[in-house]
């Protein structure tokens, strides 16, 4: 393929849309860029609109509105068989009648490609399917499959890879095993990787950039650590990783720059935010805390906090989790806050439910969310 | 419970399923048997008098028989042909489609199987006189009034392999940079291709055995099952066993041939290309 030297090569979303015919905008005006090379996650529960994004740059629906560019490329109503760009289908889609070989040289064949064997070798090395070459998909385990439909994308070297919960059909030990695969091989081959998913924990692992999708918009896109420490929505706060939302009414801001700080009421309590993590203009605000943040000491006893400090908690329940404990505080207003302690074994046992805590966490750690937001939203339900 | 009673309650499935098949099969071997009947002596017809090869080496000798058979089979091989295209098609439309009036269709094609034979045949005559064709009875009306009826029988059984088929293979195949003919050739086609060839073989076995609406519409016209219905009048010739025994050794060759390849391509056996 001849590009232009250096020319960037990233797929780029424009006022991207998708109404179907019922009425339902199954994708809102999306605008992403998502640069070449990068692995990039777009995670958000069922019915985002993530897949139907996948789908639209692989050419499988069209789109309402907006392009779809690759470079310079306009490939927004290009077909899908003229697109640099492959899928790896969620059930994988592997052709029953054909043997692991023919699924893998399919796209080469079909692009006219002569001399297809060495291609085929190469690949079916690098995804160690060469014992199967002679062999039919039904033959395969799950995983094998799983590596057959990467193989068979791969092969065609597209400029874009999609990937459709590539994983979701594994159990739980041969998903994180693919998963290092994944990465291993996206770093190895240095193609853009688009990987949409709804497990979080996935696409934190494997992606350099997350896109977190709710209702068809973007709710918010970074690197993994700052979706998890700093997150804009408490639909982020809680889809990703378990969040503590405390209402609370901003009082006051201080200093300035990287040093601003804002002053929330709390209860009676006045706690400081980063301004940087302040993500709302009202008077009103969600606190956030990560669970693995809050810190408990039975009270009395002293504890290292320099920062938010709260008495009166009561341990409601205590989970013992092997590597860590999850424990309920009961605070004074009555909510319950979600503390989890590494099992380090400083404390000599588990604090016994009924116990009187003092509970603290460090300021730079918490942040504050508009409070016209719902605090339940992005909590799956099992 | 004693030993004989522990073979015996272990065995008795497989006794079960060797009766039920031997009363499936015996009429045949007795057909084949009687193909070897010498009957020229004999008053009573459906008794073995004694071997002889004579039926088998003049197969044709009955008057109007053999005409009758290739009539049938000529029948048949169009009426399958026609109908397998048209119910094909009728089965994409029905299971890849979303229009208007989709289910309506799909019950419409059901009925025709639904329909009582001596109705659909007693119609089809009167459709036919109604028609001005009443003095053309024949070849041609016979040909008609078979591919009507195997079209419901092709569009039902393409239909649940094609429904059967996940729909995003014709996705990756696309994706795979297949355009749409490749698509259709190299990925559906193959995949429904036993479907069809199932919808086929019922089709002319169909179309071959019917008799009741062929007697209808049939003017002068003799198929093989009327050419049987007659004869039995007046004693089967026993040349109408040869055929019997030929018409079910090709079905059984038909399947083992393909369980042979349906078995050769489970094991994956097919890749040297």
């Amino acid at each position: 393929m001849s590009l232009a030297e250096d020319a960037r090569r990233d797929l780029r979303l424009a006022g991207l849309t998708k109404r179907y015919p019922n009425g339902f905008v199954a994708v809102k005006s999306l605008d992403l860029v998502i640069p070449q090379g990068s692995f990039f996650a777009l995670l958000g529960p069922s019915g985002c609109g993530k897949t139907t994004t996948l789908r639209m740059v692989a050419g499988l629906e069209g789109p309402t509105a907006g392009t779809i560019h690759i470079g310079d490329t306009d490939i927004t109503h290009e077909k899908p068989f003229k697109r640099p760009v492959n899928t790896v289908f969620q059930n994988y889609a592997l052709f029953p009648h054909l043997t692991i070989a023919e699924n893998v040289e399919f796209g080469p064949k079909r692009r006219g490609v002569k001399d297809t064997a060495s291609q085929v070798k190469e690949i079916l090395e690098l995804t160690e399917l060469t014992e199967q070459a002679a062999k039919k998909p039904a033959q395969l385990s799950g995983g094998q499959q799983q590596r057959v439909a990467l193989a068979r994308a791969l092969i065609n070297r597209p400029e874009v890879l999609l990937l459709d919960e590539p994983l979701g059909a594994l159990d739980l030990k041969l998903r994180r095993a693919m998963q290092i695969e994944l990465k291993r091989i996206q770093e190895e081959v240095g193609l853009t990787f688009v990987h949409v998913t709804h497990d979080q924990e996935e696409a934190m692992t494997m992606a350099d950039t997350v896109a977190v999708m709710n209702e068809g918009r973007i709710e918010q896109l970074g690197t993994p650590y700052d979706l998890y420490t700093n997150p804009h929505t408490t639909f982020v706060a809680n889809f990703l990783g378990r969040s503590n939302l405390v209402k609370g009414t901003v009082v006051g801001r201080e200093g300035t720059g990287a040093d601003a700080v804002v002053k929330v009421d709390m209860h009676g309590t006045v706690v400081t935010i980063k301004a940087s993590r302040v993500h709302t203009e009202s008077s009103e605000g969600w606190i956030g805390i990560r669970p693995e943040k809050v810190l408990i000491q039975p009270a009395g006893t002293p504890l290292d906090a320099p920062g938010n400090f709260f008495s009166g908690a009561v341990v409601s329940e205590a989970s013992y989790m092997g590597v860590s404990t999850e424990y309920h505080l009961r605070m004074p207003w009555g909510q319950e806050l979600i503390c989890f302690e590494q099992n380090t074994g400083r404390r000599g046992g588990l604090v016994a439910v009924g116990t009187q805590v003092d509970v603290s966490w460090r300021p730079e750690f918490a942040f504050l969310l508009d409070s016209s937001q719902d605090a339940g939203a992005g909590i799956e339900e099992e | 419970m004693t030993r004989v009673g522990r073979w015996i309650g272990r065995h008795l499935a497989l006794a079960l399923g060797l009766l039920v098949l031997l009363y499936m099969y015996i009429p045949n071997f007795i057909v084949a048997l009687m193909s070897f009947n010498d009957a020229s002596q004999s008053r009573n017809l459906y008794q073995f008098q004694s071997f002889t090869w004579d039926n088998w080496l003049n197969p044709c000798a009955p008057l109007g028989m053999c005409e009758s058979l290739r009539v049938s089979i000529s029948i048949g091989l169009l009426a399958t042909i026609v109908s397998t295209i048209i119910g094909t098609l009728a089965a994409f439309a029905l299971v890849r489609h979303r229009f208007e009036g989709r289910s309506t269709a799909n019950l419409m094609v059901f009925l025709p199987m639904a329909t009582p034979e001596i109705v659909m045949g007693s119609s089809l005559l009167a459709l036919f006189v109604a028609a001005g064709l009443g003095g053309q009875l024949g070849f041609w009306t016979i040909l008609v009034a078979h591919i009507m009826f195997c079209i419901s029988f092709v569009v039902v059984t393409v239909r649940s392999r094609l429904s059967g088929l996940d729909s995003n293979l014709e996705k990756a195949a696309m994706d795979l940079y297949a355009n749409e003919w490749q698509t259709f050739w190299r990925v559906t086609f193959p995949l429904v291709f036993p479907g069809i060839l199932a919808a086929a073989l019922l089709a002319f076995s169909l179309s071959f055995d019917d008799f009741i609406i062929t007697n209808f519409n049939a003017g002068q016209t003799v198929t093989f099952p009327m050419f049987v219905w007659g004869a039995a009048q007046r004693g089967v010739p026993m040349q109408v066993n040869v055929i019997g025994t030929l018409m079910f050794i090709a079905a059984l060759t038909f399947v083992i041939l393909g369980e042979v390849a349906s078995r050769r391509r489970a094991r994956g056996k097919v890749s040297a290309r």
